[in-house]
């Protein structure tokens, strides 16, 4: 287990690396300059002040020069300095904005399990039944639904409409003044819809998994074997089964996190949700290049560290592969 | 081509139980209706673009379908008109993608060793970036255009097909009319075009089904953040911005563009899945 653990550590590194050297050079070698979106506000900028500019940025150097110095800067956690007026470094910039967007993957993540799973196994177990039927619905139009439509529409109506939520940011005006408990209440009220539309796509997505898995595992022999034993139905389809059909749906899980992560950008621009995704939709909109590689890596880290996750888990779960 | 139809597994096999498959029918009826949409926008004799002030925010009417918007422009028109960028992008990005996948997704499984492991290396590297990150920062810096979507969706979803064919490749190779073919001094390229390739298109075709779909809906969602499909011309995406900003007030502005984004989705995952269990039966049952 430990050799298999260093082993995916070890293979993590050169898949970092070529993570932001293609991110460096596609964002680098992308038509435009900062300086330009910078002096282009300024009447008063001059040829000189721009060429100035691009020499505080180091922009004036060769590419991959660049991407060296960022490379060695990064291997001592040094992320640089924002482009943008503050100047602050890009490292406190994240910080300050990662704390809610894992916050709400992580419960919408913890929301698609607790969901998906038992309507999977329902429907499997009771298959072409009304519930089955029904859930085979929900999910084909959850896949199709564009999120930001569905966001649209349930602040429409559970927000402007019904007046039940609050429809942007993730405190309501008179937060300070609230007592302990009122804060976490105001706070989950406003996490509530930003986090079922972030999990709603998955719940589908997952929720058909589990299905098909388990449709998949009952016809298997040790099913048949199982069943032979005169074992009761339930321990046939919870122990026997549910195992089998669940190591799949981990390894799904780990590879949903890079669409977890784009996904926040849309929630965090419509709901107003002061998050990293926001914090990455205004960058690229100011082209702040140290700021938009640093949540890039970051981004990928955090893909990466799902990987891992879920390799772990399958690990544990699985005997052959821990063994092998 | 009409011969190879009527003596074929497409028509023995898959068309007669794709035909018995009513999800997958009505998703392909939704594909057709999609191109009629598009076909008879320029029909409805009403510009896309035509402002009419003194007629905005109508709601729906006999004379309005679909109602108007902010600047008293109709819904329907713009709806049928965005029809065609939501077509062009899908099939536009999908062929980008499949092409880039197919290619080297055939390099990596005929040749194997060295070619096979930087391909899937790239693959994988591919696979963790948060893809709509990357998406976001190269079409905010590029011009938004159409062309500009299309180019970097196709080139960001290349990497499912690529696995797939790769796949198909690894197990065809093996196979004993392959080998003969390689035994008979058949070029590479012979083998790889005319014997490989067509037996591992099948695969291919769902997930292409499937990723339009997916094209079509990365592309509404740049549109509606503001960078995808520049306004006046009108996509279902960015008629979803004038729902955002008269949340509360104009529904239909809101509900409208995102059913036809829905229903058009659902149609080509219908259609997909539906093919899918056509080629592999063992799925359905």
């Amino acid at each position: 287990m430990l050799t298999y653990l260093s082993k995916r550590l070890l293979m993590m590194l050169p898949l970092l690396l070529g993570i932001t050297l293609i991110s460096f050079m596609v964002i680098h070698l992308a038509p435009g300059e900062p300086t330009d979106l910078q002096t282009a506000m300024n009447p008063k900028a001059s040829a000189q002040l721009q060429q100035r500019l691009r020499t505080e940025y180091g922009l004036d150097k060769p590419i991959l020069v660049q991407y060296g110095e960022w490379v060695s800067r990064l291997a001592r956690f040094d992320f640089g300095n924002s482009f943008s007026q503050d100047r602050r470094p890009v490292i406190d910039k994240i910080r300050e904005r990662l704390p809610i967007t894992i916050l709400i993957n992580v419960l919408s993540i913890a929301l698609i399990l607790v969901v998906s799973i038992p309507i999977g196994i329902l429907s499997a177990t009771k298959r072409n039944s009304l519930f089955d039927r029904l859930t085979t619905i929900f999910v084909f139009i959850g896949f199709a639904a564009p999120s930001f439509w569905l966001a649209l529409l349930l602040m429409d109506y559970l927000g402007v409409h019904l007046g039940l939520l609050p429809v942007a940011g993730i405190k309501s005006l008179g937060f300070e003044y609230l007592g302990w408990g009122g804060k976490v209440m105001d706070i989950l009220r406003h996490l509530m819809l930003p986090v079922f539309i972030s999990a709603f796509g998955g719940l589908a997505g997952f929720s058909r998994y589990v299905r098909s898995n388990m449709l998949e595992v009952v016809r298997q022999d040790y099913i048949l074997t199982a069943r032979a034993k005169g074992l009761s139905e339930r321990s046939v389809i919870y122990k026997h089964a549910l195992r089998n059909a669940l190591l799949p749906v981990i390894t799904i899980l780990g590879l949903s996190v890079p669409g977890l992560i784009g996904g926040s950008v849309i929630f965090e621009t419509i709901f107003a949700i002061p998050g990293m995704g926001k914090l990455f939709y205004d960058g690229v909109m100011m082209r702040d290049y140290p700021l938009i590689m640093g949540i890039l890596v970051i981004g990928a880290i955090l893909t990466l560290i799902g990987n891992l996750l879920a390799d772990i888990s399958y690990a544990l779960a699985d005997p052959r592969i821990r063994n092998s | 081509m009409v011969s190879w139809f009527r003596h074929s597994f497409f028509r023995d096999v898959f068309w007669q139980r794709l035909r018995g498959n009513r999800l997958a029918i009505a998703g392909g009826l939704i594909v057709v209706l999609m191109f009629v949409m598009a076909a008879v926008a320029s029909l409805t004799g009403r510009d896309p673009g035509a402002i009419d002030i003194a007629h905005r925010l109508l709601p729906p009417s006999w004379h309005y379908p679909l109602g108007t918007d902010q600047l008293g422009r109709d819904v329907m028109t713009r709806l049928l008109y965005g029809a065609r960028i939501s077509l062009l992008v899908g099939f536009v990005a999908v062929g980008i993608a499949t092409a880039i996948g197919v290619v080297l997704g055939a390099l990596a499984g005929y040749y194997g060793r060295w070619v096979d492991a930087v391909i899937m290396r790239f693959v994988d590297i591919m696979l963790c970036f948060p893809t709509f990150f990357l998406i976001l920062a190269v079409i905010a810096f590029l011009e938004p255009s159409i062309w500009n979507i299309m180019a970097v969706i196709g080139l960001t979803s290349w990497m499912g097909v690529a696995r797939l064919v790769r796949a198909e490749f690894l197990s065809l190779r093996e196979r004993d009319f392959v080998q003969a073919a390689r035994a008979l001094g058949a070029p590479d390229r012979r083998v790889i075009f005319r014997h490989l390739l067509p037996n591992a298109l099948a695969p291919v075709l769902v997930s292409a089904t499937l990723g339009v779909a997916g094209a079509i809906l990365t592309e509404s969602a740049l549109s509606f953040l503001g960078i995808g499909v520049q306004p006046p011309t009108p996509s279902w995406g960015n008629m979803l911005i004038a729902g955002k900003q008269t949340l509360g007030t104009a529904w239909w502005l809101s509900a409208f563009p995102g059913l036809a984004i829905l229903i058009t989705v659902l149609g080509y995952n219908l259609l997909g899945e539906g093919i899918r269990d056509a080629l592999d039966p063992r799925l359905r049952e």
